[in-house]
C-alpha cells in the first residue's frame, strides 16, 4: 500500500511485527468513520487456537472480505464479531471488538441486543422449517416481542424487496419458507437477518452452497445494501472477494497476514504469502 | 517465478504418473478380490433380507393375533348399554362397563396433566440447558453433573417394577389423605411417565440441527423463545410420538391403580375418592368364574385398545391440523 492512500489502514499482526505500522497509516483524511475495531482478538476451540492476536478496523459502510484457506480461522474471527464463537461448546475468547466506540465483550454488554445489531447470515442457507416464508422474515421482530401487525407486514416486505426476493414470493407468503430452491432460501436467510435492520452484517461463506448465477444474486445485493449498512464476507472464493469487496483481510493459520484495499491485496500484496494465495499457489 | 512454476509442473507430472500407475494396480487388484467375493456377498445378501422379512413376519404374527382374538371374542358385547352403565349382578349379562372407561379416561388424563408437562420440560432442560460434558468451571461442572444424575434417575425409574411406584403412591398419598384416590392413581401413572418423555423429548431435540438455534441467536432472540418456537415445534412430532407412548403405557397399567384408585363399581364420585379403571376391570372380570364375565372382560379388553387407537390418531391429527406442512429434506 503506498502512503499516499487517503483511506486508513491499520494492518498490524505480531507474526509479521518486521512492518512499520505507521507507515501503513494513511493521512487522517478519513471518508468514512470505523463502524468496529477489533482489537487484539484470540479464540479457541479447546485447545485449538483458532484466532490469533487479530487486529483489523472496519469501515462504515464499505464491504470487507475475509479470506484464506480452509481452517485458517475466517469463520471463528467472523463469528467472534456477533459474540456467535462464545455459543460454541468448550469455545474460549479474549479480546475487544468495539462497535461504534462500545466494547461488545464489556461485562454490561447484552449478547442479544449485539446480535439484533450485527445480522449473520451462514454458509448453508438455514430458513425455519416450520415457519412459512413471511413468519421466516418475521420471526425476528416476533420472537422478540414486536406486536405491530401492520409494522411487521411492512418490514416484512421491505426486507424481500431488499432481498431482492419479493417479485418471486409476494403471492407465497404463507408457503413453507423449505419449498423454496436453494438460492431463494438463502435470499429469505437474508431478509430474515435484514429485518432487523442490522447496522452490521456477517456473511459466512454465504455463496458457497449456491449455484452461480444464484450467487451472482448475493453478490449484486451485497452492492447495493453497503449502502446502509457494513458488510463483513468469508469467502472462499477471491473472485468473490475482489468483485464485491472494498477491503480484504487475508488471514493464514488463524493469523491476520495482510489487511488493505481490495485492489492493493490482488495487484499489489505486500507479503510473499498473500501472493502465492492470490496466485492460486497454495489454499 | 517463471523457473519455479516450471519446476513445480515438472514435479506435478512426475507424481501424477506414479499415482496413476499405483492406482491401476490398485483397481486390478480390488477388481479381483470384488469378483472372487461377488457370489458370496449375492448369497449373504439373499439371505440377510428373507431373515429379515421372517423377523418381520414373526413380529406382526403375535400382534395379528392378539387383536383378531380381542376382537372376535370383544366385539359381540359392545353396545350403548355396555359402554355406559355401570356393571349389573355378578354372573349377568346386565350392565356395562362404563365405570371402568370413564375412570381409566380421568385418571390417565390427570396423570398426563402433571406428567406429560414436567417430562417435556426436563427433556428440555436436559437436551437445552445442560449439554453433557461443556466447560470446564466449577458451575459447567456442576451442572453436568446434575444433567447426568437426572438421566440416570430417567434410566433407572423407566426400569422399575410398577406395582413399586403403587406402593410409593399407596404409601405417599393413599395413607395420607386415607383413602383410594383418583390424585393417588394419577400421582403412580405421571411418575411412569415422565422419564418416558423426558428421555425421548431429550433425544427429539438432540436431532434439531444446531443452524436452527444459531438461525434463532444470529437475530437476537432469546433462549427459551428459541426452544420453544423453533427447536420445539420443529421436534413437535418427536415429542408427540414420546407422549403418546407414555400415554399408551399408563393406560394398560394394572398393578400400580390396585394400591392407589383400588377398583369400584361405582362412577366418579370425586377425586379424592377410588375409581375404577379398564385394566383394572378386565382384571377382575377374568378371574370370575362366570362365562358372561369373561365375555365382559374380552370387550372391555376392546375398548382399551380402541381408546389408545382413537387418543394416538387425535393427538397427531390435532398437532397437524394446526401450522403448516413440513416438506421433508435439505436443512
Amino acid at each position: 500500500m503506498s502512503s499516499s492512500s487517503n483511506e486508513e489502514v491499520t494492518s498490524y499482526s505480531p507474526g509479521w511485527s518486521n512492518v512499520d505500522v505507521n507507515k501503513m497509516l494513511a493521512p487522517a483524511t478519513t471518508q468514512a468513520s470505523i463502524k468496529l475495531s477489533i482489537q487484539n482478538v484470540n479464540a479457541w476451540f479447546g485447545k485449538k487456537h483458532a484466532v490469533k492476536n487479530v487486529s483489523l478496523d472496519v469501515k462504515e459502510n464499505s464491504v470487507t472480505a475475509f479470506i484464506g484457506p480452509s481452517g485458517c480461522g475466517k469463520t471463528t474471527l467472523l463469528r467472534c464479531i456477533n459474540r456467535m464463537h462464545e455459543m460454541t461448546p468448550n469455545a474460549r475468547l479474549d479480546g475487544k471488538v468495539i462497535l461504534d466506540g462500545f466494547d461488545i465483550y464489556d461485562k454490561s454488554s447484552d449478547s442479544a441486543m449485539i446480535k439484533r445489531r450485527i445480522g449473520m447470515v451462514f454458509q448453508k442457507p438455514n430458513p425455519f422449517p416450520t415457519m412459512s416464508i413471511h413468519d421466516n422474515v418475521a420471526a425476528g421482530l416476533k420472537l422478540n416481542g414486536v406486536r405491530d401487525k401492520k409494522l411487521i407486514r411492512d418490514v416484512v416486505e421491505q426486507s424481500l424487496v431488499s432481498a431482492a426476493l419479493w417479485e418471486e414470493v409476494k403471492n407465497d407468503l404463507d408457503k413453507p419458507g423449505m419449498g423454496l430452491s436453494g438460492g431463494q432460501q438463502q435470499r429469505l436467510c437474508l431478509a430474515r437477518a435484514l429485518a432487523m435492520q442490522p447496522e452490521i452484517l456477517l456473511m459466512d461463506e454465504p455463496t458457497s452452497a449456491l449455484d452461480p448465477i444464484a450467487s451472482s444474486k448475493i453478490e449484486e445485493l451485497v452492492q447495493q445494501l453497503k449502502e446502509h449498512l457494513t458488510i463483513i464476507i468469508v469467502t472462499h472464493n477471491m473472485q468473490q472477494a475482489a468483485r464485491v469487496s472494498e477491503y480484504t483481510a487475508f488471514m493464514y493459520l488463524g493469523e491476520l497476514i495482510e489487511y488493505d484495499q481490495t485492489k492493493d491485496i490482488f495487484k499489489n500484496p505486500h507479503k510473499e504469502l498473500t501472493e502465492k494465495y492470490i496466485s492460486g499457489r497454495f489454499g | 517465478m517463471s523457473n519455479s512454476d516450471e519446476h513445480m509442473g515438472k514435479k506435478d507430472k512426475l507424481s501424477g504418473e506414479k499415482s496413476r500407475n499405483a492406482s491401476s494396480d490398485y483397481r486390478q487388484i480390488f477388481h479381483e478380490v470384488s469378483l472372487k467375493h461377488a457370489s458370496r456377498r449375492r448369497i449373504t445378501d439373499k439371505i440377510i433380507s428373507i431373515l429379515a422379512i421372517v423377523c418381520v413376519i414373526g413380529a406382526i404374527i403375535p400382534l395379528g393375533s392378539i387383536l383378531l382374538e380381542v376382537i372376535k371374542n370383544g366385539a359381540a358385547v359392545i353396545s350403548i348399554q355396555f359402554l355406559t352403565q355401570p356393571p349389573g349382578s355378578i354372573g349377568s349379562d346386565s350392565g356395562g362397563i362404563g365405570p371402568a372407561i370413564q375412570g381409566t379416561l380421568i385418571t390417565v388424563g390427570l396423570a398426563s396433566l402433571i406428567g406429560a408437562p414436567i417430562g417435556i420440560l426436563s427433556g428440555i432442560y436436559l437436551s437445552e440447558f445442560a449439554p453433557a460434558g461443556s466447560g470446564k468451571g466449577v458451575k459447567e461442572r456442576a451442572i453436568s453433573f446434575f444433567a447426568n444424575t437426572i438421566r440416570l434417575f430417567n434410566d433407572v425409574l423407566t426400569g422399575l417394577p410398577s406395582i413399586v411406584i403403587g406402593i410409593v403412591g399407596y404409601v405417599t398419598i393413599v395413607l395420607a389423605i386415607n383413602s383410594f384416590s383418583v390424585w393417588a392413581g394419577a400421582f403412580a401413572l405421571s411418575i411412569i411417565m415422565i422419564p418416558i418423555i423426558s428421555r425421548v423429548t431429550e433425544e427429539t431435540l438432540k436431532l434439531v440441527p444446531n443452524s436452527l438455534r444459531e438461525a434463532g441467536y444470529s437475530l437476537g432472540i432469546s433462549k427459551s423463545k428459541i426452544t420453544l418456537f423453533i427447536v420445539l415445534k420443529y421436534a413437535k412430532d418427536g415429542v408427540l410420538t414420546g407422549v403418546i407412548l407414555a400415554i399408551a403405557r399408563i393406560a394398560g397399567e394394572t398393578a400400580p391403580l390396585i394400591m392407589t384408585i383400588l377398583g369400584t363399581s361405582l362412577f366418579f364420585t370425586g377425586l379424592t375418592g377410588p375409581v375404577d379403571a379398564l385394566p383394572l376391570k378386565i382384571w377382575r372380570l377374568a378371574s370370575q368364574p362366570y362365562e358372561s364375565a369373561h365375555a365382559f372382560g374380552w370387550g372391555a379388553a376392546l375398548v382399551l385398545i380402541l381408546i389408545i387407537l382413537i387418543l394416538s390418531a387425535s393427538i397427531r391429527i390435532i398437532a397437524h391440523g394446526k401450522g403448516i406442512r413440513v416438506r421433508t429434506g435439505t436443512i
